[in-house]
């Protein structure tokens, strides 16, 4: 393999994943850093700077169509934000003097859990009730569902637990090098009660700035490599900008049952990683 | 109680004008790194016509990864000398600021609009990253 070579199945790659990220409201850091490691041999290390690359290219590459097909809910996005890059710090922070197995095992739980529970819920539900934190911000909201050709209106509930959660989300985010857009869906979804489609749009939003407060640490560490992180870059921002021209056309049922398989291999990765390394 | 944001016609016009406003800055962000880091590809291959036909420039670069250009001292020399890697740092780099310039717009958005709990939201927000910006140096 020559290096162009080597660059051109980077750049292959990265097209997938951040064509499945953008969908997914993930940062296609799961798809990279496995491909990168196991199929390219590269460190882990490098594999991780590129990852963090790979989340923010998925989350500008999409988000500029989703906010601008007003599939993304801004506020809430904003809101939780505070929430996330507090974590994030304190991830950052803590990376090194916290067991990095220990937590894949608990992470792992959490997110088989999260899964299990959306597979539970269904998409049609209404949320009454009081939502004194969701009124006060303004957090409710609506979009229009190219699947089902109509406006589609809901209302957010369960503000206060969703930020407790955005936390937790962003110290993971500090603590492994990843968006953690698998937690952030979750969330929205179970606690908020987001359409799954918002949810996905406003975690794509949101994991680039978790990421972003991340990506300075790694860019001054130098582990962002250009040789390994700027085919990926690329590829996940092509790939970013095709795949968040579906999100609308997807039926909600089909993008839920994606995310939970998706979820359930992710939290099956973390345990074993955590459990068997 | 439940008909909550009824805004005005304006308003939402605004509301509007500022969502094309952020994606108008993820997407010049996302292009213009792709762009630089393009430039940065060609510079490398019209440098190293090998890369593309040795297998062994490969084992060379891969024992050869010890760090990125990662100070702005360097980054700027290399650009100076039309350094193929230093132009795709630069495009990086361009990448990880994007969010950072979406989170700064939004504030000026929210001062423009005179909504003063989301200003203070997202101002919030910027100074976490900013924070988080130094907090790696040390």
């Amino acid at each position: 393999m020559t290096p162009f070579e080597f660059c051109l199945v980077t750049f292959a790659i990265s097209i997938v994943a951040g064509g499945l990220g953008s969908l997914l409201g993930l940062g296609g850091g799961l798809i990279v850093i496995p491909a990168l490691t196991l199929l390219l041999h590269v460190d882990i290390r490098y594999a991780i700077g590129a990852s963090i690359v790979s989340v923010i290219a998925t989350s500008s590459g999409a988000a500029a169509a989703y906010v601008r097909e007003r599939m993304t809910n801004l506020r809430v996005a904003m809101v939780l934000e505070i929430a996330t890059t507090l974590g994030a710090l304190t991830g950052a922070y803590c990376a090194g003097r916290v067991g990095g197995r220990a937590l894949e095992v608990i992470f792992g739980l959490i997110m088989g859990y999260s899964a299990i529970m959306m597979l539970r819920r269904r998409e049609s539900r209404e949320s009454v009730g009081r939502a004194p934190w969701a009124d006060r911000l303004r957090l409710h909201g609506s979009y229009y569902d190219k699947a089902l050709g109509r406006e589609v209106a809901y209302r957010v509930r369960g503000t206060r637990v969703g930020l407790v959660l955005m936390y937790i989300a962003g110290v993971m985010s500090g603590l492994l090098g990843i968006g953690s857009g698998a937690l952030k869906v979750p969330a929205m979804d179970l606690a908020m009660r987001l359409p799954i489609k918002v949810s996905t749009a406003t975690s794509n939003f949101m994991i680039g700035v978790t990421a972003a407060a991340g990506a300075g640490i790694y860019f001054m560490r130098g582990d962002i490599v250009p040789f390994i992180a700027a085919p990926v870059a690329v590829g996940v921002s092509a790939g970013a900008l095709l795949g968040s021209r579906l999100l609308g056309r997807i039926r909600s049922d089909r993008l839920r049952a994606a995310f939970v398989i998706i979820l359930l291999l992710v939290s099956l990765q973390m345990l074993l990683k955590g459990l068997f390394k | 109680m439940t008909n909550e944001n009824s805004p005005l016609p304006t308003a939402e016009g605004k509301v509007r004008r500022a969502e094309a406003v952020i994606s108008t800055i993820l997407r010049t962000g996302v292009f213009a790194s792709m762009a630089v880091i393009a430039v940065g590809a060609v510079l490398t291959l019209l440098r190293h016509p090998s890369y593309a036909t040795s297998p062994q420039e490969l084992i060379r670069i891969r024992g050869a990864l010890t760090a990125g250009p990662h100070s702005f001292g360097t980054l700027w020399r290399g650009i100076r000398l039309l350094n193929g890697q230093a132009f795709a740092a630069l495009g990086l780099l361009l990448l990880i600021l994007t969010p950072v310039a979406r989170v700064g717009a939004s504030i000026l958005i929210f001062l423009a609009l005179r909504d003063r709990v989301y200003l203070m939201i997202t101002s919030t927000v910027f100074i976490l990253l900013v924070v988080s910006f130094f907090l790696g140096r040390g």
